[in-house]
């Protein structure tokens, strides 16, 4: 069978499992809705997370950007698995003895203050949606290469789809149809990873495999797969390939920036509001690191390899370069899709990949896991598989951030702001409308994307970092503080965050460079300052306008300890 | 009041912090030590074939903070059971 029928085939088996399991958990109630009525085992919904968390970023792009950017691309690795530590050690339980539904629902009964919850809710939407337009465009991109239909209509398909069981299913339907999801994907992730690493090294796990020597019959054998690839990037211009260009500063906040962005994006803090109980919080956040990290120890191998595997086919095993007419089909498949392209600069014929002006080939870093498959040589059924993956993972995610956008409309805005007396069941159908507008709006932004779409990823962390993080840790830790100092906080560290972001990203992009950094420090790290300013801030107004009301301190001393936790409740 | 006394609240609260703490440290000395601070110096040392350095920002980062999570997990639950104040 061809690529293009398998592909239909399993893409097609998988959703009708994730449509099966959302007509079967379809939620009867709010609670069901927002949180799965906190029924969900710890290891199940550690798996949930791990889904809703690796998105079609994570899953198509990031082992891409590593490869095309050595050891810089630790930040992604550190930066988005640290984050689960704090969540764990600093969030996760005090947030599930809280026993709300959302994050501005803890902010605003912490910091007692409209304010500091609408804050929440519109920091809250916006992280939410910059995130899920760049997740329908992923299912597009997907689609249109493995069946062969414009980007819109992968759109289409995909949105359906979302639609479906989120709408129908809430919290619960998604929170199952993700753990399917999750294992979708890493089966997805690991074969390829696991074919690739046994050809080129001889070990099974590519983990090890990309430390190892390269085997015999590949080129380059007996050397150290990394040495080789240092020894390339000198040969070809290219920066080392386990050193890097950043500078530590920038690696430091960038990493930081984006663990603490994690600790504090709403969709994945609402997660360990669906456990039964404190102790399950906890335990959830190290299952959802454990499947996490399946997927991310094996990202920098799929890295390696596939940088190693691109350098040898484009330049072939003399590296003076593989006439055009010899090269594999995958070159002239993905040349199709405009994401390769090569350029005979010099008329001989030949293609050559390098990081200076020798350098012919314009290779797009999306493609390095989706073509990894076939530049391997990998059976027909392993490329359907990784379209599976990427489909999974971006339809995860959608949903996820759609719950809370829906959530964040329907209970923080309507229900606990704006028309505090409707019922339980107007409000579970504002939710249900709420997701289907969210739909149809990144739909939209899916099929008509904006050109900063990639960009404004670094606002989500960054967003999340400056707003959420600081506000909820001194919710926590620190008793005495006040609406005042908080809401402060979150505004200095938002705007700035902001400000700084659109500078240099939209209205003078020229001047992004190092030299015009303050600290040094780039946009995308620039979160990490805003967290600062907004810790900094918050202390000093504080200070300045006296501690939070007994009845808030005795209930952060309450919320301290697991006992007597029940079910999370909307009051 | 969950607990027998003020003073009960306060050493299981200080237990609490004093814990997440060493955890937080650990946490930090392999990401930001040893994966960024440290890098270049410890990339003399092979580990496995690979560059020491380079194998803590990569790997050695990842596994770290699952084995501190399920320590935090074990100590806490352990914690919970010393104060009386676990759920039923």
């Amino acid at each position: 069978m061809d690529i293009q029928t398998l592909t239909f085939i399993i893409v097609g088996a998988t959703f009708a499992l994730y449509i099966a399991i959302a007509i079967w958990s379809r939620a009867g109630s709010t609670s069901d809705f927002y949180v799965a009525s906190g029924g969900v085992h710890p290891v199940m919904n550690g798996m949930a997370t791990a889904a809703d968390w690796m998105s079609a970023a994570s899953f198509i792009s990031m082992a891409g950007i590593i490869a095309f950017a050595g050891y810089d691309g630790s930040v992604y690795l550190m930066g988005w698995t640290g984050g689960y530590v704090l969540l764990a050690l600093c969030l996760a339980p005090y947030l599930r003895k809280f026993g709300k539904f959302t994050v501005p629902d803890f902010i605003g009964d912490r910091y007692y203050s409209q304010t500091a919850r609408t804050i929440a809710v519109i920091c809250a939407i916006l992280i939410s949606f910059t995130y899920i337009a760049g997740q329908m465009r992923g299912v597009g991109v997907v689609f249109s290469r493995f069946l062969e239909v414009e980007i819109a209509t992968g759109v289409y398909i995909g949105a359906v789809i979302v639609f479906f069981y989120t709408v129908l299913g809430g919290m619960k339907g998604i929170t199952y149809t993700q753990v399917a999801q999750y294992c979708v994907l890493a089966f997805a992730y690991l074969v390829p990873a696991i074919f690739i690493s046994f050809q080129m090294t001889g070990h099974i796990l590519p983990q090890t495999g990309f430390g190892a020597t390269i085997a015999d019959g590949v080129s380059g054998e007996g050397q150290y797969l990394l040495a080789r690839l240092d020894g390339l990037s000198e040969e070809l211009g290219l920066a080392a390939y386990t050193s890097g260009l950043k500078s530590k500063i920038d690696v430091f906040a960038i990493t930081c920036a984006l663990m603490v962005g994690t600790a504090g994006l709403p969709h994945v803090i609402v997660r360990f509001f669906t456990v039964p109980k404190v102790r399950d919080a906890r335990r959830s956040a190290g299952w959802a690191l454990v499947f996490i990290s399946v997927v991310y120890l094996t990202a920098p191998s799929i890295a390696g390899f596939a940088k190693v595997n691109l350098i040898n086919t484009v330049n072939g095993p003399d590296m003076a370069g593989v006439e055009y007419d010899a090269a594999p089909d995958w070159v002239k498949n993905w040349e199709q899709t405009g994401l390769i392209k090569w350029e005979d600069k010099n008329n001989d014929g030949k293609m050559f990949y390098a990081g200076d002006e020798r350098n012919e080939m314009t290779v797009d870093r999306d493609i390095m896991v989706l073509a990894n498959p076939e530049i391997a040589n990998l059976p027909a059924w392993v490329v359907a598989l990784v379209a599976a993956g990427g489909v999974a993972a971006a339809l995860s995610t959608s949903a996820g951030l759609l719950l809370v956008i829906s959530t964040s409309v329907s209970h923080d805005l309507l229900k606990r702001t704006l028309t505090p007396n409707i019922t339980d069941k107007q409000e579970l159908l504002w939710a249900r409308v709420a997701a289907a507008v969210a739909i149809a709006l990144s739909t939209w932004f899916g099929i008509n994307p904006p050109g900063f779409v990639a960009q404004v990823v670094a606002f989500a962390f960054g967003l999340a970092a400056a707003s959420f993080f600081p506000a909820i840790i001194l919710g926590i830790f620190y008793k005495r503080m006040n609406s005042t100092g908080a809401i402060a906080g979150m505004l200095v560290g938002v705007v700035f965050t902001l400000a700084y972001i659109i500078y240099f990203k939209f209205v003078n992009p020229a001047a992004n460079t190092a030299d015009n950094w303050l600290f040094g420090i780039s946009p995308e790290g620039i979160g990490t300052i805003g967290m600062i300013l907004n810790f900094i801030v918050s202390y000093v107004v504080h200070k300045l306008t006296g501690d939070a009301p007994q009845d808030t301190q005795d209930l952060v001393e309450s919320i301290r300890y697991p006992k007597g936790s029940g079910a999370a409740s909307s009051h | 009041m969950a607990f027998k006394s003020e003073e009960l609240a306060k050493a299981y609260w200080r237990d609490n912090i004093s814990l997440v703490l060493k955890l937080l440290a650990v946490w930090f000395i392999v990401s930001y030590g040893f994966g960024i601070i440290l890098v270049d110096w410890l990339n003399q040392f092979t580990f496995f074939g690979f560059k020491l350095g380079f194998w803590f920002a990569q790997q050695g980062s990842i596994i770290s903070f699952v084995i501190l999570i399920f320590i935090y997990v074990k100590r806490m639950a352990a914690l919970d059971n010393k104060y009386e104040v676990h759920e039923d």
